[in-house]
């Protein structure tokens, strides 16, 4: 699909990744995610191959590691309540660094391992499946793979409409400007908040008209499936080497 | 199609009357009939009724009283599906007409909804695209074009419908000079009927052979446009007005056709 249709996440490129439809690839991050959340967590090595099995992906879809760990950072505020675990969890304590006067607990030590590990490689897998795959391409997946066409169709409208919507934000800000106004401080919260009612009233009539519009060329209720993405039996299978070998870890994780 | 009869007219409306659901009556009694092959404006000052009447024509608003029939087939509940792919409506704004992720998609859609798939629809596709210039752009997003070729893009979602009348809501607005003449060579390069809403006076002394004035909800004119347009009286009395300087007595009398393809930028 286009050019220029490339969202910052995207990467451009061909690789085999790539070329994997993109139901497929959805449903092996999918799985991917389940497993890595079932694993034991004391299973350290466990943990180490998921992340070696996400690298061979990236490395096959040649996604630099760079690129990847820079996406990845949009974790951080998500995960910042498991670094206070060690602190709150009660349960015994241990004084890692000894010359300094800060006691953790262990069973806090290892929640807060559990949540970052499993939520780090999850991220790791999304930001892989957003480089590879395009934002059209991935609701085409959801679609087949499902997804009630509702949620597809707004995510869709998204899409489409999420340029607009910011370039009349930004008319708005300009206008704003234009007239003297430079928000400062909580003073001027009240312009903001009605300016932010104003977009949300042209949005809505906005939508109106595009309903309108829709209703005019035949909509009835549902979008017609204009491309059906389809996958061969090697296609599936290549994309379930991923979830299929984590799985493999995760077995041996219980079974040691 | 089912309107192959010459005789039958593209569009016929018969006392057309509407009120708002707010008690506001915008349609007082509307006679209208649009020959097959005709390009008539629809001309008439802000809140005459204009985009009102234009609802009715496919059956987004629904008559209080009187009638409207789109090549014999009238506008009523049952015929809706069919009415809506005879009646193309291109609206004022291309980014409410243009509501997919990328052109093509968006173009696909009125013939998708009807039920067309595969080689066939990607071949009515891409005819509709070529007649409008737009072809090469087909896997774009529509907020990567320039408004001109959002307004083709437009034009070509309701060509793809074979639509026995095309309705253009100020097809002129927005678009500088250049985008507004490759416009008016796509639109004389069709062999439909149009029915054009229009502030743009010298557009429709350019495109449509006769014009009609809508004013206070009644059709106050109906006349060749040269005629109409020369008629000082009649154009004060309802608010319309000629760019400065601009003499429908002088304008050629049939329009430049340029040799260029309305692709060329």
């Amino acid at each position: 699909m286009g050019a220029g249709h490339a969202h910052r996440l995207y990467r451009q490129g061909d690789s085999a990744v790539h070329r994997l439809p993109p139901h497929c690839k959805l449903a092996a991050v999918f799985c991917f995610v389940l497993v890595v959340v079932c694993t034991p967590r004391t299973a350290l090595w466990a943990f180490g191959a998921y992340a070696l099995l996400l690298a061979a992906v990236a490395v096959t879809a040649r996604v630099p590691i760079g690129f990847l760990l820079r996406r990845m950072l949009i974790e951080v505020p998500f995960v910042a309540f498991a670094f206070l675990m060690p602190f709150v969890v009660p349960g015994e304590q241990i004084q890692p660094l000894g010359f300094l006067p800060v006691s953790v607990s262990v069973p806090g030590l290892w929640d807060a391992w559990n949540v970052l590990a499993k939520a780090t490689l999850g991220v790791a897998a999304s930001v892989l499946l957003a480089a590879t795959t395009e934002l059209r391409a991935l609701l085409l997946g959801l679609e087949r793979l499902r997804l009630p066409p509702l949620l597809v169709q707004i995510a869709t409208f998204m899409i489409r409409y999420g340029d607009v919507v910011t370039d009349e934000m930004r008319r708005m800000s300009v206008a704003r400007r234009s007239r003297g106004f430079e928000a400062s401080g909580p003073r001027h919260w009240a312009v903001l908040a009605k300016s932010a009612g104003a977009l949300f009233i042209r949005s809505y009539e906005r939508g109106e008209r595009v309903h309108l519009a829709m209703l005019s060329r035949g909509y009835a209720g549902t979008m017609p499936v204009i491309d059906r993405v389809t996958a061969s039996r090697a296609q599936w299978t290549a994309a379930a080497a991923l979830p299929l070998a984590a799985l493999l870890v995760c077995l041996l994780g219980w079974a040691l | 199609m089912s309107g192959t009869l010459a005789f039958v007219p593209s569009l016929d409306v018969r006392g057309l009357a509407y009120a708002y659901p707010d008690g506001h009556q915008a349609l007082f009694g509307v006679d209208l009939t649009v020959e097959r092959g005709e390009r008539v404006a629809l001309l008439g000052p802000n809140g005459a009724g204009k985009t009102t009447l234009v609802l009715h024509l496919n059956g987004i608003l629904t008559a209080g009283a009187g009638t409207v029939a789109v090549a014999g087939l009238p506008v009523a509940k049952a015929n809706l599906a069919e009415i809506r792919r005879r009646v193309g409506i291109v609206f004022q704004d291309p980014d409410d007409q243009l509501f997919m992720p990328t052109v093509r998609e968006d173009v696909a859609f009125g013939p998708a909804a009807a039920g067309m798939r595969g080689p066939e629809l990607e071949a009515a596709v891409r005819t509709a695209l070529e007649r409008v210039g737009m072809a090469e752009f087909a896997d774009r997003p529509p907020h990567h074009l320039s408004f001109g070729q959002r307004r083709r893009v437009a034009v070509a979602t309701v060509l793809v419908m074979e639509p026995e009348i095309l309705v253009l809501d100020e097809p002129s607005s927005n678009l500088d000079p250049a985008s507004r003449r490759e416009l008016a060579d796509i639109v004389r390069s069709l062999d439909v009927t149009v029915l054009m809403v229009t502030h743009d006076l010298p557009y429709a002394l350019e495109l449509c052979p006769r014009s009609v004035v809508l004013s206070e909800g009644v059709i106050a004119a109906d006349a060749p446009t040269g005629e109409l347009l020369a008629d000082r009286e009649l154009m004060r009395r309802h608010r319309l007005e000629l760019p400065f300087g601009f003499d429908p007595a002088a304008a050629p009398v049939t329009p430049v056709t340029t040799t260029r393809k309305p692709g060329d930028r």
